[in-house]
């Protein structure tokens, strides 16, 4: 076990609400009548319907197949007629093309995937289709491509694959959850991500404060040739570059990704979806989501089909029993506030959290006192405060001069700002007007050739 | 893990008494929804708890004329701090505490004996001026507090150089007026066989109502390093520079220059390492910073008390560094962007 590194900044929230759902082993709901399954469910272009309205399908067949490098298919969480080819309430706040599924009840399986059970001596490109074909994306949030990220260019070597069992937001218990009861599957998922990429080194990394995840990983990694890394709770300790930098001591360089330093970093969850895929050929078209906050009457953890609307995960839940301001999909660091009750549950979703009316505060943009707080705060070693007087002002190219492109948008500056400043929110919008200034910069050196 | 289910739900999920959220009373906006309870008014709060062992100080050594004092500074500051508001026609902003505790700063600075209307003016010179109209809180180049003390010893040198002699625990209403130690120093008057450095870190000794007890204003000062309300890199570089130019000034001329403990104990220089030169607004960004802020007060603080005609420097020190603040920050960024360095090798 190597020694851990501890990356600059970072914030404690004094409540992490784990406790609301963390001894909650998780439970699968009954079926639905019906499902809303969204087109794209990942990052990348979108992929393009296969069934066609009144089409009868079975549970894993193909929805839409993808359509290039950066697409993943989609498949049907169970059994039923395509009733409508329509759009639903994308957890973003727009509408997003959807087909709606009307359960039969019998959940009949298709048998799209075969079953590779020789997982070990087959070729790593095989494995890799197979994350492809079953649709697997990063669960953790950034629904990234799987396949992608395990396609490195012949000149990167990959030497250490980073197992993202952290959990750093606060609320949040299914991967906790899942690297207790599912501690094989974990284990499995990254020893095929191994024989894929042919990396020496495996680390599964999670917080102190899973003890149960720790010793459940520690009994059963040894006999898969995995390292476990016990990290202390500090946010956002699960970003990308600062879990790199925690396990494997390597400072990702800025702007570049993570397998320049020979590093890939997956969730828990998609390698045990990963590894379902491979052994039993099982298609991603379910995971498990926390379900908590105080007003929700039965907080827990939940294996959810994709395309479960939000309205009905509450119903498993047991509905609420007070007043509720926000419903998040995430965790409260960086998930998204919701305004519909029919937004489904899809392939990133990690959490439902709920907050009651005393427990969210609002932005009220005050002046900067120069505490220095977002500066303390901020993982990339930023400075928050610069940059938001900066934006305010409109003054893009400083921003971009400060560095606001290495932003990682983890809001622990606008968590700490003692004056509620939007410091996050400024770097969002400063980052999309010096994205598309760049592009037009490019465009118009394009233009002059 | 379970199985997944495979039969139909056998209670459909919209079962009667199932409460589910009203969706018109859902907020929406973007992440991160949850904040550090420590906002700007809990600050405030806390560095005025952090001076209350001076504030108590200054009660018992100089009697109940010191909560008059401060009474006033306090109230005439939220007094101006709401005038301004409504001037300005901006939102009322008495409610954050900053005010209050520069009224309360401001009192802290001033002698027992001061009247109550130059207290007045100068909780005016304070909020009015230093603060409100370079656009208020967060935009004051200068400390504002200091900013109502100098303005003060400038137009009524005479109320703002009275000072009193201790009467601890007496809370008399009625006081004899003295001259500092520092100011005694100055003009060779110093009876150095009655000088107790003991009295001195307690607090009796004649100067402004809150700055005279180190031994409160260390225990308030060491609240706010605990809870990391200012930064130890201000107090202790101030006070090490001072420490060491005046040591080096006494040992070359132990008949010109007073002790490295008569300076350390005398005068403002606690308050003003402590509670004015670690003002977050009026001070450098970085730890890196408040070093050099920290060292240049003290080195400023030393010129005056030991060189010029004024016997105490303090003031004056933090306020001249106040103005360098921005060339302060120019120079101490905050560092390397993590993982700005070209990718370290690895094996």
């Amino acid at each position: 076990m190597s020694k851990l590194c501890r990356f600059p900044g970072g914030v404690h929230p004094l409540y992490d609400g784990k406790d609301l759902s963390a001894g909650e082993a998780v439970r699968c709901p009954p079926l639905l009548p019906a499902y809303i399954v969204p087109l794209q469910q990942h990052l990348g272009q979108p992929g393009e319907w296969v069934v066609k309205k009144g089409d009868t399908v079975k549970k894993g067949q193909l929805l839409a197949k993808a359509t290039g490098l950066l697409c993943v298919p989609l498949h049907a969480p169970t059994s039923g007629e395509i009733a409508a080819i329509t759009t639903c309430p994308g957890p973003a706040g727009t509408h997003v093309p959807a087909v709606e599924l009307r359960g039969d009840g019998r959940d009949e399986a298709a048998a799209t995937l075969e079953p590779i059970p020789a997982w070990e001596s087959a070729a790593p490109e095989t494995l890799r289709d197979r994350v492809r074909d079953a649709g697997i994306v990063g669960m953790g949030g950034a629904s990234f491509p799987t396949h992608v990220k395990l396609s490195p260019p012949p000149n990167k070597r990959i030497d250490t694959i980073i197992l993202n069992g952290v959990e750093c937001e606060p609320f949040l218990t299914a991967d906790d959850r899942l690297e207790i009861e599912a501690t094989d599957a974990v284990l499995t998922g990254a020893r095929i991500f191994q024989r894929i990429l042919g990396a020496a080194r495996v680390v599964v990394a999670i917080e102190h404060n899973k003890p149960d995840s720790i010793r459940a990983m520690r009994d059963r990694a040894a006999a898969f040739g995995v390292e476990v890394a016990t990290l202390p709770v500090r946010y956002p300790q699960g970003a990308e570059k600062q879990l790199i930098y925690a396990v494997a001591g390597r400072k990702v360089p800025a702007g570049a990704l993570p397998m320049e330093v020979g590093c890939l970093v997956q969730n828990v969850g998609t390698a045990a979806a990963t590894a379902a895929a491979v052994l039993q050929g099982q298609p991603l078209i379910d995971r498990v989501t926390t379900i908590t906050g105080r007003p929700v009457a039965n907080p827990g953890n939940w294996r959810l089909r994709i395309g479960t609307p939000l309205k009905d995960a509450l119903a498993f839940a047991g509905g609420v029993t007070g007043e509720v301001a926000k419903i998040l999909f995430g965790g409260p660091m960086m998930g998204m506030a919701q305004s519909s009750l029919d937004v489904p549950v899809l392939k990133n979703t990690s959490g439902i959290l709920l907050l009651g009316p005393g427990e969210v505060s609002p932005y009220t943009s005050g002046p900067c006192i120069r505490c220095g707080a977002c500066a303390d705060a901020c993982p990339m070693r930023l400075n928050p405060s610069d940059l938001g007087i900066y934006i305010e002002n409109e003054r893009f190219a400083e921003a971009e001069a400060a560095s606001a492109m290495d932003c990682i948008e983890c809001g622990a500056c606008a968590f700490a700002c003692p004056t509620r400043r939007p410091l996050v929110q400024h770097l969002r919008r400063a980052k999309a007007e010096i994205a598309a200034n760049r592009r037009a910069a490019a465009a118009a050196a394009a233009a002059k050739k | 893990m379970t199985e997944p289910a495979t039969t139909p739900a056998a209670a459909e999920p919209g079962a009667p008494q199932l409460r589910l959220p009203d969706v018109s009373k859902l907020i929406v906006s973007s992440s991160p929804h949850l904040h550090d309870p420590r906002d700007l008014r809990r600050i405030m709060l806390l560095v005025m708890l952090a001076l209350l062992p001076a504030t108590l100080s200054g009660v018992f050594f100089f009697g109940w004329r010191a909560l008059w004092v401060i009474g006033w500074c306090i109230g005439a500051a939220i007094a101006v701090e709401a005038g301004c508001n409504k001037l300005f026609r901006r939102p009322l902003s008495i409610g954050d505490g900053s005010a209050a505790l520069t009224g309360l700063l401001l009192g802290l600075n001033l002698s027992a004996s001061t009247p109550w209307w130059v207290c007045a003016i100068g909780a005016a010179l304070a909020i009015g001026i230093a603060k409100q109209l370079y656009g208020g809180l967060g935009y004051n180049p200068f400390n504002p507090a200091l900013v109502g003390r100098v303005g003060l010893l400038i137009a009524f040198p005479a109320i703002l150089t009275t000072w009193v002699k201790t009467a601890p625990g007496q809370f008399l209403a009625d006081a004899v007026t003295t001259a500092t130690p520092l100011g005694q120093w100055k003009l060779g008057t110093l009876p150095l066989d009655q000088v107790s450095y003991g009295d001195f870190f307690l607090g009796n000794l004649p100067g402004c109502l809150g700055e005279t007890s180190k031994a409160a204003l260390l225990l308030g000062g060491l609240l706010l390093i605990a809870l990391k309300l200012i930064r130890w890199q201000v107090p202790a570089a101030y006070l090490g520079t001072v420490a060491l130019i005046t040591g080096i000034a006494h040992a070359a001329s132990p008949a010109k220059f007073a002790s490295l403990e008569f300076h350390l104990l005398t005068g403002g220089l606690f308050l003003g390492a402590f509670f004015m030169a670690t003002d977050m607004v009026t001070s450098p960004f970085t730890r890196l910073g408040g070093i050099l802020f920290g060292a240049g007060c003290g080195v400023i603080t030393c010129i005056i008390r030991l060189w010029c005609n004024y016997p105490e420097g303090v003031s004056f020190s933090i306020l001249i560094m106040n103005a360098l603040v921005p060339f302060i920050d120019r120079l101490c960024t905050t560092g390397t962007v993590f993982g700005a360095r070209k990718a370290e090798a690895f094996a």
